[in-house]
């Protein structure tokens, strides 16, 4: 990478605080680890997915580079400056660099505001004099690019069917140019025929606007389609990460092998013949996550060395990189070009 | 004969809007032992034409039509009869286990009053075979775990929970209306391989009420296609994805991405899903199909049957649909 990353984040760690009901006052509170250590580097107008079940961290994660949850540790530098260690008044500045959409896209919206107040409202906050005929002429302008008639700029946000509200969400996020998008499973709660062209529309305004991206999602199939790189979590850990593609075709950790030959293809032929890697139970409980490597419970490959250390993140080369000492490429998926 | 035949069901839903029809004459059967794909979008009324067979419409909800299970017509009976039948014939579970299952109840309680209820058995009796189910479904410990409570259980532990509840009586049909929407995918892949199992093991009808084309593809003999209330196609499993003749089903498959392929961009089928108080009188789906043609949103197209097992409602010709 020729290019500096535009956000570099590196062993960034988020714990939270615990406290029992009915514990006592004075007993310390116990430590939820909910992101433990996740380092990746996202180039200038790359997009970055991140994938992982619920209760992985992947939102924890999103949370903490926007600013919205403390990081207990590590460190995030988005263009040459430290998140943590951020000044109240760069941290204002950051904020507009870097804005976030969300996957309710009617809960993400205020009911009470008209949409054209809701895309103008981040403008209005951070560029308080822009004139009034201004503001309005760029959320028209935006209203388009999204693909929503400008003329419905007074209606309501519960006018909107659930595709439509997250163009909403889009153009509110983009209306100050920002540098970085973060996306919280921006499609999973809109039907199949809309969800595309969401995506759709991510990748064009993406492209054409030169955004960086960060996508996360739990579904595979659309992380695959739209990022560049992947990082997979568990338990609030990175298993592995490497370029889409070979992620998806040369998974060398277990739990990605497991989570691919998990998601349904809508190819009859190919899902009866297909083989099959399910893993049984569920994700073990944050509080109390395993010793050693935290997937070891599930794991096929469990050995009994995996409770004991922590796995050493493992350099492939060609930024693929795996927390597995007993990795090997598995065929889960047959790739057509 | 079939199992389960529905004939020319209607669902209409008086609103502050005026009636609304969810379901527009909707026709199809299941065979004994088959797995049917009801496959469609939110409001298609794919889940309304599975609530409306088990007499579970709300309040302002009214059916016509015909349902009949095993030559019954159930659409007439009392909900008194009707309950005999909901239990022992057709059971159903839901996409949200937890809303389904009782919070003030033992797992138990929720499992042993249908036995009691329906097969007369003593508590005893009642709890054992509830803890066969339950070992079953695959649930470790069912003996102990039985007497916990339902937030006890982790999001999968509680669908086979809810799938042991609706195999107790043996149904010869099982409705499960997006059982795994609200799971992850790997907990997702272990309740398709148990309800396959369970398919087998019992000889169940299924049928699966999803969005998922992807489930669909790995679970199902046959696929049934609705939008807007009505059947857009019906056939084979694998015709179905492998030809479909429709150009909604055509443009579903080319609309989800796929983890087995490259593609630069995905096709969409442009516009919203349809708002059902104001669906054209034609094809409900010409306003967001890319082949319509004059005749689309005048008249609808009635579904016919070609290539000997397969329905579909459309006014193009089959080889046109590309």
């Amino acid at each position: 990478m020729a290019t500096d990353p535009i956000l570099s984040v590196r062993d960034l760690q988020v714990t939270f605080d615990i406290r029992r009901q009915g514990a006592w006052p004075w007993t310390p509170p116990m430590k939820l680890h909910a992101v433990g250590g996740i380092s990746f580097d996202l180039p200038a107008g790359e997009c970055v997915g991140i994938v992982g079940e619920s209760g992985s961290g992947k939102s924890t994660l999103a949370r903490a580079i926007v600013g919205t949850v403390p990081m207990s540790g590590g460190s995030a530098v988005f263009e040459g400056q430290d998140l943590a260690t951020m000044s109240p008044e760069a941290r204002r500045r950051h904020r507009r660099n870097v804005q976030m959409i969300f996957q309710d896209p009617l809960a993400a919206l205020n009911p009470r505001m008209t949409v054209g107040e809701i895309i103008a409202e981040p403008l209005i906050t951070h560029e308080p004099k822009t004139p009034r005929k201004e503001v309005k002429r760029r959320v028209a302008e935006l209203m388009e690019r999204v693909g929503l008639l400008p003329n419905l700029i007074n209606r309501y946000p519960h006018e909107f069917s659930g595709g439509q509200c997250q163009r909403i969400g889009i153009a509110r996020a983009l209306i100050l140019k920002p540098k970085l998008l973060i996306c919280d499973e921006p499609v999973s709660a809109l039907d199949v025929s809309v969800q595309a062209q969401v995506v759709n529309l991510l990748m064009e305004l993406q492209r054409d606007m030169g955004l960086s991206m960060i996508f996360i999602a739990h579904d595979l199939s659309v992380v695959k389609h739209i990022s560049d790189q992947i990082v997979v979590m568990y338990l609030g850990r990175v298993m592995e990460q490497a370029d889409a593609r070979t992620l998806t075709t040369r998974p060398q950790h277990p739990y990605t092998q497991a989570l691919i030959s998990s998601v349904p293809v809508p190819d009859p032929v190919l899902e009866k013949a297909r083989p099959r890697m399910v893993i049984e139970g569920e994700l073990p409980s944050p509080l109390n996550p395993p010793s050693g490597c935290v997937f070891r419970t599930r794991c096929p490959k469990a050995q009994a060395s995996c409770a004991e250390a922590r796995p050493e993140m493992l350099d492939l080369g060609n930024a693929h990189t795996v927390a597995c000492p007993f990795h090997e490429v598995e065929e889960v998926l047959a790739v057509q070009a | 004969m079939s199992l389960l035949e529905i004939e020319n069901l209607t669902v209409t839903f008086q609103t502050g809007d005026g009636p609304v029809n969810a379901v527009n004459g909707v026709s199809f059967g299941i065979d004994a032992g088959e797995t049917l794909a009801v496959v469609g979008e939110s409001g298609s009324g794919k889940s309304q034409t599975a609530f409306a067979a088990m007499g579970l419409l709300a309040k302002n909800g009214a059916a016509t039509g015909t349902v009949r299970f095993d030559g019954q017509e159930l659409l007439k009976l009392s909900n008194r009869e009707l309950n005999r039948v909901r239990a022992q014939e057709i059971a159903m579970i839901f996409q949200d286990p937890m809303t389904s299952l009782n919070p003030y109840l033992r797992v138990s309680d929720q499992m042993t009053e249908v036995l009691q209820l329906h097969k007369g058995m003593s508590r005893k009796e009642a709890t054992a075979e509830a803890v066969r189910m339950l070992d079953a479904v695959r649930i470790p410990d069912a003996r102990n775990r039985i007497t916990n409570f339902p937030h006890e259980f982790s999001g999968g532990m509680r669908q086979r929970i809810m799938i042991a509840m609706a195999l107790l009586c043996r149904p010869r049909l099982l409705i499960a209306d997006e059982p795994t929407t609200a799971l992850d995918v790997t907990v997702q892949a272990q309740i398709m391989e148990l309800l396959g199992d369970i398919r087998t093991e019992f000889g169940t009808a299924v049928i699966l009420i999803t969005h998922d084309l992807g489930i669909v593809a790995g679970f199902c003999d046959r696929t049934l296609v609705m939008y807007g209330g009505q059947i857009m196609e019906e056939g084979p499993t694998n015709d179905v994805f492998a030809a479909p003749s429709h150009p909604y089903t055509r443009g579903l498959l080319k609309a989800v991405p796929r983890l087995d392929r490259e593609e630069d961009s995905l096709q969409t089928i442009a516009g919203e899903p349809p708002d059902m108080s104001r669906l054209p009188a034609g094809c409900p789906f010409s306003p967001r199909c890319d082949q319509v043609e004059d005749i689309c949103p005048m008249t609808r197209p009635a579904l016919e049957g070609f290539d000997g097992n397969r329905r579909r409602a459309c006014h193009l010709n089959v080889k046109e649909v590309a």
